[in-house]
């Protein structure tokens, strides 16, 4: 029986959320403004004239003006990074339909440094375009046990046993990059400062090799939206839906992996932007993923690129790497979600 | 009839007391062998009586030397530090039940680690400062956890959570602060990214020595009472335990020994952690593993030192080792309480 009134209005499932627009033109907004801001700030400040020739007169050849230059391609690759990140942490929270996941809880950073210092170390591997894919590798098959250790038992993957594995995991893949990178002194020099987990080291090279698996991984976020969608109501009714749920797993997590594994291999371990896009974006815009794992982009690449401009202030005269920044932004909401959720689902 | 089973239990019993005291006999003669291994093994190896005399406070040229001035604070640090690590970590795991609730899983000793590294790299202090600081934020961050984890119904899984989300903080610091320390040598990042003994000195230790002594027989006394502990709440209370008291001066020895043990070697990645299961699989129940557990950090930390120095060719510090061998079984157990559903 279709009812005519109904099939007049818009069909209901393109109904977007009560703040969408407002969410958008805002995120919009904050990304423009931290763009600038990240152009702005740092070690050396900048006029709005050494900005305007950095960015438009590319004849002018000022000191300020090239420090500019330099901190355009590090802001374009900050916003890649946490749109990548953001969208990875929905994904990953999406396919274990589970609040707490993120690359870094889920120890799937750690996945990725082990397999790239093993590249590093053994196969002399040195540019950023090879240890992508060492990175993508370890953040799969990372995900891929730290998720069969925590859904094994009959309740299947809850917060806390998911967490546990990826702290476990983790724990135990760092303890074996130490072990790699202690007889070679310069392996660990590099290893060090990558390992905190910055933007600081964004080149046009850094964004040109990101870019690939920032498309490719949206594209699997996008065309996952609406299937994880039914999938968060459960395997069974997902499956009643019509919805594959294996498959849909597999190029989640995949989507999920490109964009957290490349974004790791590049900036080093940055946790917890896929924690906090996604809640925030969730609590504003329902729980709708359509709509939620595109702003989660947004979200992401704000928190990100803010993050790293806060870092640049406080660390003045030097910087403080952006990681250390989310992790102290990030935490308290992981244990916020910890306090908030029930005994029973724990 | 009555006295048939009576005897029954009284062999049992003398059965479990027969193996604790093996256990933990063995337990010790092994730690006594390491650490005469310890004083033995080095760059030239010193035959018993050598290391007797040179202890002695006989002038042998080079023995002297590498044995008192190098050799026995490694062995007296490792032997402490793998002692209070032990101990604490099984009275943590007793007194919550879990094994997983642990200075290690839940960031105490990353919040000591954390006090540590900002004294040593920041303020440039040393000695018993360092250690005051350790434990206050030892301290500190086991309240904060435990305010925060509290809700309205206690839960280890929340607990743990927390716990987990405290250390990713305390972590960041750790790492920003090396990072920016000025005169940051990779042997003292390692001490704090996985605990060693390198470079224990004498004048380091008394902090480490005097806490261990004093506050070992606090915990042998209320051992009985944790035992009860680990029946429950109501039923502790029902048999006589002040529990709250009981806890808070459980906590407060354990956490003060593991945060002067971190300050002075780092926090070895583990050992808190693996004491416990391993103690109570040796002991088998019925009678406190505290001790036992204890020796089995002593036993963990002194052959990890003596692996990492001597087993490679490079030599790696003993929380490597550590961590290497924990993890995996960190792992493991995590399976086998899934699988289960005890989480």
């Amino acid at each position: 029986m279709t009812n005519p009134v109904i099939a007049k209005q818009k069909p209901l499932n393109f109904h977007f959320p009560k703040y969408f627009w407002v969410v958008l033109a805002g995120s919009l907004v904050l990304i423009a403004l931290s763009s600038i801001a990240s152009l702005a700030y740092g070690s050396r400040s900048v006029g709005l004239q050494e900005i305007m020739d950095g960015l438009f007169h590319p004849e002018v050849h000022s000191y300020g003006a090239d420090v500019v230059r330099k901190r355009v391609s590090r802001t374009v690759f900050s916003l890649f990074c946490g749109a990548a990140l953001g969208v990875s942490g929905a994904l990953m929270q999406s396919v274990t339909r589970n609040p707490i996941a993120d690359p870094s809880i889920l120890g799937v950073n750690t996945g990725a440094s082990l397999f790239v210092v093993c590249g590093i170390a053994f196969l002399h591997i040195s540019t950023a375009s090879q240890y992508i894919w060492l990175a993508l590798a370890g953040a799969a098959i990372t995900a891929a046990f730290v998720f069969g250790i925590g859904s094994l038992g009959r309740s299947g993957a809850t917060p806390i046993k998911l967490v546990l594995a990826g702290a476990a995991t983790s724990a135990a893949l760092s303890s074996l990059v130490l072990a790699i990178l202690i007889p070679r002194s310069n392996v660990m020099d590099q290893f060090r400062f990558w390992q905190v987990g910055s933007v600081g080291s964004g080149s046009w090279s850094a964004v040109s090799t990101f870019a690939p698996f920032l498309i490719v991984g949206l594209f699997l976020a996008i065309i996952s939206g609406p299937a994880l969608n039914a999938l968060a109501l459960g395997d069974d009714v997902a499956t009643s839906l019509g919805v594959r749920t294996g498959f849909l797993r597999v190029i989640a997590a995949l989507g999920a992996v490109l964009l957290c594994g490349a974004a790791t291999a590049l900036a080093g371990p940055i946790g917890f932007i896929g924690l906090l896009a996604t809640h925030v974006m969730r609590l504003i815009l329902g729980p709708d993923l359509r709509f939620v794992i595109p702003m989660s982009a947004l979200a992401g690449a704000i928190i990100l690129t803010f993050s790293d401009v806060a870092g640049r202030l406080l660390g003045s005269p030097g910087e403080l790497e952006v990681g250390v920044i989310t992790a102290f932004i990030g935490a308290p909401l992981l244990i916020l979600l910890a306090m908030k959720s029930k005994v029973r689902s724990l | 009839m009555k006295s048939e089973s009576l005897k029954f239990i009284q062999t049992g019993r003398k059965k479990r007391q027969l193996r604790f005291r093996l256990v933990t006999g063995s337990l010790a003669a092994l730690a006594i062998l390491l650490c005469g291994a310890m004083l033995m093994l080095g760059n030239t190896i010193y035959p018993v009586g050598v290391v007797v005399r040179a202890l002695s406070g006989e002038q042998i040229s080079g023995a002297s030397f590498a044995v008192s001035t190098i050799r026995l604070p490694r062995m007296l640090a490792g032997l402490f530090a793998g002692f209070a690590f032990g101990l604490g970590g099984t009275v943590f795991q007793t007194m919550l039940r879990n094994p997983l609730a642990n200075p290690n899983v839940i960031g105490i000793t990353s919040g000591s680690s954390a006090a540590a590294v900002f004294c040593i790299v920041i303020l440039h202090t040393s000695g018993a400062i360092v250690s005051a600081v350790s434990v206050a934020a030892g301290l500190v961050t086991v309240l904060i956890i435990y305010l925060l984890s509290r809700g309205k119904s206690f839960s280890i899984g929340r607990l743990i959570l927390v716990g987990i989300g405290i250390q990713a903080m305390l972590d960041a610091m750790i790492s920003y602060l090396l990072l920016i320390g000025a005169e940051q040598d990779l042997p003292a990042a390692f001490r704090w990214l996985s605990g060693s003994l390198n470079g224990s000195k004498m004048d380091q230790l008394p902090p480490l020595f005097i806490s261990v002594l004093i506050l070992t027989p606090v915990v042998l006394l209320l051992s009985k009472q944790l035992n009860i502990l680990e029946l429950g709440e109501q039923a502790a209370t029902s048999l006589g335990v002040r529990t709250n008291m009981t806890r808070v001066l459980l906590i407060l020895s354990s956490v003060i020994m593991i945060s002067i043990a971190t300050a002075m070697t780092g926090p070895i990645a583990f050992v808190a952690f693996l004491s416990g299961p391993i103690a109570k699989r040796l002991v088998g129940s019925g009678f406190s593993s505290v001790i036992p557990g204890g020796l089995v950090g002593v036993n963990l930390v002194l052959a990890a030192d003596l692996i990492g120095q001597f087993a490679f060719t490079v030599r790696y510090p003993a929380g490597i080792i550590t961590g290497i061998l924990g993890a995996p079984y960190l792992i493991y157990l995590l399976i086998r309480m899934n699988r289960k559903g005890e989480l």
